[in-house]
C-alpha cells in the first residue's frame, strides 16, 4: 500500500502546455504516472505530446476521470489554479510552482478548509509512490519500492535522504515534498497521519528546517499517536537570524524557527535527530534493525 | 524586501494611520532645513538604516535647536551605525528622518504577521512599546494579545476594540481602534510580511501616532506593486547578494572561509551545517536552483568567488532534473575565465554524475573530487585551513 497516489491515479496536468509542464509531464508518464488530461485555458481540443487538452478542469475531469491534478501554472496565476482544481471536486493537488504571494495562500488555505481536496506544496517536489506513480519533478530512478515513509519540506535535500535508503535496501512506501512555503496545504502533521493510517509504512524519515513551528508539533504528535520508528534531520543550524534561506518559509524570525529548538523538540519526544545529513539512511537502518523509535 | 522607516511611515499615512511630522535627509544642511519646517523644538534625528536597535548604537538623538539638528546629523550621517541587529561590521548611514518631537504619555506595541500555524496574519498588540515583541513574547507572553485576519472578512472593528480595551488606552481608544484598522488593511493591501508601529505613542495632548514603523514586503507578490519595488534600497545590501539576484541565484554572505554552492536550498543549508560539523564556517548560502543551466553555475561560481574571504570551495550537486555533466561544464568554464587559485572540492551525485566527475578531472584544473557528502565537507575543511 502507499499513500496519496498508486497505481490508479489518474492524473491531469494544469499548465502542461509550458515548458516546464511538458517536460515533466513526459518524466511522469515515462515512470509509468498515468496521465489522462492537460488544461491550459484557450489550448482546449487541441492534444499536447498524445494527452488530449482542456480549457478547464472541471471539463478535464468529466471527459476523463481525472483523479488528481500536478499544477505548473506560474506564480502570478498559480493560486487560482489551485481553486479551480478544488471547484471540480479533485481530491489531490499537487502544486510544483515557486513563488507564488503568500496572501494567496492564505485564501487558497481558506478556500480548502472544508473541502475534500487535499493540496500538496506549493514549491514542493511533489509525491512519489515508488513503482506506481510520480507526480513531481523529483528523479525517479533513485527510488525504490518498501515501507518508509519520507516527510520533507526541500528538494534536492530529500533525494538526497531517498538516495541513502536505497543504497541500503530500504525502499520506500511513498515521500511527500510539502514545500518550502510559509502556508502550505498539507503540513508534517497532515502527513504524518496519513502515514499513521497506512499499514506498509515500517519507519518515516521526517526532514524539516529552520522557520515556524512545524517540526515541534510534529513532535507532539509522533509522541503521541506513532510507534514506528522515526529518523529526523533539520536543516539549517548554521542560518543566521533574519535571512531567508532560499525558501520562503526558512527563516529564523525572532529568534524563533530555529534548528536547535526543533531538534531539542523531537529528541525530548523519543525521536532520533541525526546531525549529518549524511547519517539519515544510517540511522534509518539502525532504528528499524532495532525495533524501535 | 525591506525598506526605510521614513517610506514605511510615508505608506502608512496613506492607509490613514497618524506619524510625527518629517523629513528625510541626506546632508546636514538639509536636516537643519526641514528641522526649521516642522515647527516649533524639540527635533529627533533619526538614522535610517534596515536594522533595528539604531537607539542603542547612537543613531537617534534629540535635539533642542536647528544648529543642534545640524550638528547631530554630522555626528549620524556618516557614521557606521552598530546595533545588535547589524552585525559587528554595522551599517553605513547615508540617510536621516528628522522628526519633530512628542510629548510621550503612553506607548504601547502594534504588529501585524503571518501566522503560519493559523494560515493567516494576525495583529499582535502588548502594552509594553518601545521595547523587541520577542523579548515580550518570551518573558510575558501572556501580556501580548492577538487577533486572526481571516481573508475575505479582513480586522474587523470588533476586535479592534477589544485589543485597545485589553491596552486599557482609556481616552485614546477610539484613535487607536482606528489605527489599527489602517495598519490591518495597509498590511493585506501592499503583500506585506510585517507592518510594525514600535512603539504607537499616546502624546499628553492624546494624540495617537506611530512613533517608528517597520514595514517589509512579500518578494514574490512584489510584481503587482511596482510602487514598492522602487523603495528598494540597493546601498542597504550585501553587493554581492545584489548581484546574485540580478542572476536569479538565491546567495547570503556568511562571515567563513569555506565557500559552498549548492542546488536546493534544503540541502545548501545541510551543506552548512556539514562544513560546520567538520570543523569548518561557511562563507554563503548559494542555492543555484534546480534547473540551471552552464551560464547560471558560472555566474554563481564567480560571484563566490568574489568575496575575499573564501579560501576554499565546496560545490555539492545532487543531480536530479539538474545533470551533473552541466554543472560541470558550468564550474570549468566559470574557472578558467576566472583563472581561480582557490582549491575546490566537488561532489557529485545522482544524474550524469560519472560523466561530471570526468570533465572536472580531464579540465586540468586544480579539482579535488569527493566520495560523499562528509568526505566532501572534511576535505574542504583541511584546504581552507591549509589556505589560512
Amino acid at each position: 500500500m502507499s499513500i496519496l497516489a498508486d497505481r490508479n491515479t489518474r492524473l491531469l496536468v494544469q499548465g502542461i502546455t509550458g515548458r516546464e509542464g511538458t517536460f515533466h509531464s513526459q518524466q511522469c508518464a515515462a515512470y509509468g504516472t498515468s496521465i489522462v488530461a492537460g488544461v491550459t485555458p484557450g489550448k482546449g481540443g487541441t492534444t499536447h505530446e498524445g494527452v488530449p487538452v482542456f480549457n478547464t478542469v472541471a471539463e478535464a475531469v468529466g471527459n476523463t476521470g481525472a483523479n488528481a491534478s500536478m499544477v505548473f501554472v506560474p506564480p502570478p496565476f498559480a493560486a487560482d489554479a489551485i481553486l479551480e482544481a478544488a471547484d471540480a471536486g479533485l481530491p489531490l493537488v499537487v502544486c510544483i510552482t515557486e513563488g507564488i504571494p503568500t496572501l494567496d495562500m492564505v485564501r487558497v488555505k481558506a478556500f480548502l478548509k472544508g473541502s475534500r481536496t487535499r493540496l500538496i506544496g506549493p514549491n514542493c517536489p511533489g509525491v512519489i509512490t515508488p513503482g506506481q506513480c510520480k507526480i513531481g519533478i523529483m528523479p525517479g530512478s533513485i527510488h525504490r519500492p518498501g515501507h518508509v515513509g519520507v516527510i520533507s519540506r526541500s528538494g534536492t535535500l530529500t533525494y538526497e535522504a531517498v538516495a541513502q535508503l536505497t543504497a541500503r535496501n530500504l525502499g520506500q512506501s511513498t515521500c511527500i515534498g510539502i514545500g518550502g512555503d510559509p502556508i502550505i496545504g498539507t503540513d508534517f502533521l497532515d502527513a504524518l497521519t496519513l502515514f499513521r493510517e497506512d499499514p506498509d509504512t515500517g519507519g518515516i524519515v521526517l526532514i524539516g528546517e529552520i522557520g515556524g513551528t512545524a517540526e515541534e508539533d510534529a513532535a507532539a504528535y509522533i509522541r503521541r499517536h506513532l510507534t514506528i520508528p522515526v529518523v529526523a534531520f533539520i536543516a539549517g543550524r548554521t542560518a543566521p537570524p533574519g535571512k531567508r534561506m532560499g525558501h520562503a518559509g526558512a527563516i529564523i524570525s525572532g529568534g524563533s524557527g530555529t534548528a536547535a529548538e526543533k531538534t531539542a523538540a523531537l529528541k525530548a519526544a523519543g525521536i532520533r535527530v541525526v546531525e549529518s545529513p549524511a547519517g539519515i539512511g544510517e540511522a534509518m537502518s539502525e532504528a528499524l534493525a532495532g525495533g524501535i523509535r | 524586501m525591506k525598506i526605510h522607516e521614513y517610506q514605511a511611515k510615508a505608506i502608512l499615512r496613506r492607509f490613514g494611520v497618524a506619524v510625527p511630522k518629517g523629513e528625510v535627509c541626506f546632508t546636514p544642511k538639509e536636516a537643519a532645513e526641514a528641522a526649521s519646517s516642522l515647527g516649533p523644538p524639540p527635533y529627533v534625528v533619526k538614522a535610517q538604516i534596515h536594522a533595528g536597535g539604531r537607539g542603542k548604537g547612537g543613531g537617534v538623538k534629540l535635539a533642542r535647536s536647528l544648529s543642534e539638528v545640524e550638528a547631530r546629523a554630522q555626528e549620524i550621517i556618516g557614521m557606521t551605525l552598530v546595533t545588535p541587529q547589524t552585525g559587528p561590521e554595522g551599517r553605513k548611514v547615508r540617510r536621516l528622518l528628522v522628526e519633530e518631537g512628542l510629548e510621550i504619555a503612553r506607548e504601547v506595541y502594534l504588529g501585524v504577521v503571518i501566522d503560519r500555524a493559523l494560515g493567516m496574519p494576525v495583529l499582535m498588540a502588548s502594552a509594553e512599546g518601545g521595547v523587541e515583541i520577542e523579548d515580550v513574547a518570551r518573558r510575558f507572553p501572556e501580556k501580548i494579545l492577538r487577533a486572526p485576519i481571516p481573508p475575505g472578512f479582513g480586522f474587523r472593528p470588533f476586535q479592534a476594540r477589544k485589543i485597545a480595551y485589553g491596552l486599557g488606552l482609556g481616552a485614546a481608544t477610539e484613535k487607536t481602534v482606528k489605527i489599527m484598522l489602517a495598519l490591518t488593511r495597509a498590511f493585506e493591501e501592499t503583500d506585506a510580511s510585517l507592518a510594525e508601529v514600535n512603539p504607537l505613542v499616546v502624546t499628553r495632548g492624546e494624540e495617537v501616532l506611530a512613533l517608528d514603523s517597520k514595514m517589509s514586503f512579500d518578494d514574490n507578490a512584489l510584481y503587482r506593486h511596482p510602487e514598492i519595488r522602487e523603495l528598494r534600497d540597493q546601498e542597504e545590501e550585501e553587493p554581492q547578494e545584489l548581484e546574485a539576484s540580478r542572476h536569479g541565484l538565491s546567495y547570503i554572505k556568511l562571515h567563513g572561509d569555506v565557500g559552498c554552492m549548492v542546488n536546493g536550498a534544503g540541502l545548501a543549508m545541510a551543506t552548512m551545517d556539514m562544513i560546520q560539523l567538520a570543523g569548518g564556517t561557511p562563507a554563503n548560502f548559494l542555492d543555484v536552483g534546480g534547473g540551471a543551466g552552464t551560464g547560471q553555475v558560472s555566474n554563481a561560481f564567480r560571484i563566490l568567488l568574489s568575496d575575499p574571504g573564501v579560501k576554499a570551495v565546496l560545490i555539492n550537486i545532487f543531480g536530479g532534473i539538474m545533470r551533473c555533466d552541466v554543472v560541470a561544464e558550468g564550474v570549468v568554464t566559470a574557472a578558467s575565465h576566472t583563472g581561480v587559485q582557490t582549491p575546490v572540492v566537488v561532489r557529485l551525485e545522482g544524474t550524469n554524475a560519472e560523466e561530471g566527475r570526468r570533465i572536472l578531472m580531464n579540465s586540468g584544473l586544480n579539482f579535488t573530487v569527493a566520495d560523499g557528502m562528509l568526505d566532501a565537507a572534511r576535505k574542504v575543511v583541511a584546504l581552507a585551513r591549509r589556505g589560512a
